[in-house]
């Protein structure tokens, strides 16, 4: 499994003609932890869409030798691709640990599903533990902090033994602190995966990414470390007047 | 990349699997089945005896919903086609069963050629029909579902075209005159597998039939909601797209549930039929498809009892209401669904929940 990575080429959607994404090549290798920036409608999620099976797109997308562009989304989580989104979306009315059964079992035959669950799966137990609810384990997810169903969300990744995460907005509405745990969080995870995420969050963005990608208007402005990122004149054009004084872009 | 499934579970701790006491269910399974098998026949005339198994085959129904709708987020409000199939199909049988010498039964000679349609023929055989009382609903329920849920319809729209297909189903059946019995239905049996269906201790037979279908059925919704697939099934209801995004189709996941409340119609379509003595297709239209729903919504669709106690309480409450003011039932009967809708989305089994979340933040 070492070495395989996701690797996008000349990535197009279009919406009745108007043009999202527009033609995105970029690499992401394990081990990496990348930032997907840009103003709004710069065509993050809609990339995030497409990689996932949500919109049709053409170009491709690839992960290891598989080919993931067009297929439909279950098959495409199979592949090991997972995702979050902008909303947290949990099963409230289920458990922590119920919602961790769940993600980890897709490939349950129906036996199994028929029957109740004897004991918890090693890698729900171990999901429980990085991602720090195992004390809420059997509270509804529904109760939940904020912070802590986005938590969850990770965790459903980790048991859905996803090797691509695509995180969208993890950090929105958390707390600074919260905030500081889920980079940590996404640190501890990343080194064995391929994470990228799309944030809005100049400052989690700094503490945090490895790499960032710039896309602006459907294509890549700009691709680099932080630094190389910041001292870009084009990226300091895009964001000018907005983020360039703040240090922060808001939606 | 799904070899995950089950290599691990066998080492985990068992001690860490906590669950909810399965005492009041089993104490609640045990006083439905008593209360059904020993006291309703020891308090009640024939024909009151009767009228109950009538509410049991509704009951049966109910248990069906309350696993699509309640767990499973699907609004059938169709539930009378399937429960017409399971019902015509054993209608037939017994139409065949009590011809005379020459195999016909008695209403294709008077509106019909005299002859036996080829496609009654199957159904003199009693497995025949046995199976086909289950497997024909069971079959129409997941082509119908496999064509709907695949194409992602939900909500409003698949509710719509569930009463659309309920429509329909009664408007064929009314055409059918040589073949079916038309207006009139299939009525007039005479006998059930051999028993004399005019016996009281036969009757009393085919209620203690419909009361123990129905704790059967009971158990087997019970052991569906207590697995993984009923919390999958949860899951389902509430975050479709989620589900899919974890790998699994929730097509496949709601057409299970549908096929067995099809399933479930049937047979509760198929005791119907001795126990009332007719079936038309009065009883498989819109109307009754919504009455079966609307127990089921007042008892508490979501839980385990609710819609068995929901669906005998309305009827009966239908019943005796409408003995004592024939012209005041419809209106209580609004006035009940608006009230539960408005103030117990949960039903009467939510009032009980309600209580027991109180006790336990306080």
């Amino acid at each position: 499994m070492n070495g395989d990575y996701l690797e996008l080429t000349d990535v197009r959607v279009t919406f009745d003609g108007f043009v999202a994404v527009d033609g995105v090549s970029m690499t992401v290798l394990q081990g990496d932890l990348r930032f997907l920036i840009g103003p709004n409608g710069a065509g993050k999620t809609t990339l995030v869409d497409a990689i996932t099976g949500l919109v049709a797109a053409s170009g491709s997308a690839t992960f290891g030798a598989t080919q993931l562009l067009n297929q439909k989304v279950h098959k495409i989580a199979r592949l090991g691709v997972g995702r979050t989104f902008q909303t947290a979306s949990v099963f409230e009315e289920l458990t922590v640990l119920q919602n961790l059964d769940i993600a980890a079992g897709a490939g349950r035959g129906p036996l199994t599903l028929l029957r109740r669950r004897s004991s918890v799966p090693e890698e729900v137990e171990e999901a429980l533990e990085i991602i720090g609810l195992g004390d809420l384990r059997d509270k509804q997810a529904g109760v939940l902090a904020h912070g802590q169903k986005q938590w969850l969300e990770i965790g459903m990744l980790l048991v859905q033994n996803a090797r691509v995460l695509l995180l969208d907005e993890p950090v929105a509405g958390m707390s600074a602190h919260e905030r500081d745990e889920t980079g940590q969080l996404l640190r501890r995870i990343g080194a064995e995966r391929t994470v990228v995420v799309v944030e809005h969050d100049m400052d989690f963005m700094r503490s945090f990414a490895t790499s960032v990608t710039v896309l602006h208007a459907g294509r890549v402005l700009s691709e680099g470390t932080v630094a190389e990122v910041q001292a870009d004149p084009r990226v300091q054009e895009v964001y000018l007047g907005r983020a360039a004084t703040t240090g922060e872009v808001r939606s | 990349m799904t070899t995950l499934k089950d290599k691990t579970e066998s080492a985990a701790p068992q001690a860490r699997v906590r669950r909810k006491s399965e005492l009041p269910t089993a104490i609640g399974f045990i006083a439905l089945g008593l209360a059904l098998l020993v006291l309703a026949p020891a308090v009640l005339s024939d024909f009151r005896l009767a009228l109950l198994g009538r509410f049991v085959c509704y009951a049966i129904v109910a248990v069906g919903i309350g696993l699509a709708w309640g767990r499973g987020g699907m609004l059938t409000l169709g539930q009378g086609v399937f429960f017409g199939l399971g019902a015509y199909v054993m209608a037939m049988h017994l139409k065949l069963a009590d011809a005379g010498a020459d195999g016909v039964p008695d209403f294709m000679k008077l509106y019909g050629s005299g002859e036996v349609p080829g496609w009654w023929e199957p159904f003199r055989s009693p497995i025949v029909t046995v199976v086909a009382i289950v497997a024909v609903p069971a079959l129409v329920a997941f082509g119908l579902g496999a064509a709907i849920f695949r194409r992602r319809v939900r909500g409003a729209y698949f509710a719509i075209l569930s009463q659309a297909l309920a429509a329909a189903f009664a408007i064929l059946l009314v055409g059918q005159q040589a073949t079916i019995g038309g207006t009139n239905g299939l009525n007039g049996f005479k006998s059930f597998f051999g028993f004399n269906l005019y016996d009281p201790v036969n009757k009393r037979m085919l209620f203690y039939i419909a009361s123990a279908t129905l704790l059967l059925m009971v158990l087997v919704v019970w052991q569906l909601y207590r697995s993984r697939y009923g919390e999958l099934l949860i899951a389902v209801r509430d975050q479709e797209e989620r589900v899919r995004f974890l790998g699994y189709d929730p097509a496949n996941v709601k057409i299970v549930a549908y096929v067995v409340a099809a399933a479930m119609a049937g047979i509760a379509g198929a005791l119907f039929v001795p126990i009332v003595g007719i079936i038309s297709p009065a009883s498989v239209g819109v109307v009754p498809s919504i009455a079966f729903l609307i127990g089921v919504a007042i008892g508490g669709r979501s839980t385990l009892f609710g819609p068995v106690v929901g669906a005998i309480a309305v009827a009966w409450a239908q019943t005796s209401l409408s003995e004592s003011f024939p012209s005041f039932w419809t209106y209580f009967q609004g006035a009940m669904f608006v009230l539960v809708v408005a103030f117990l989305p949960r039903g009467f089994a939510g009032v009980g929940a309600l209580f027991n979340r109180r006790k336990e933040t306080a």
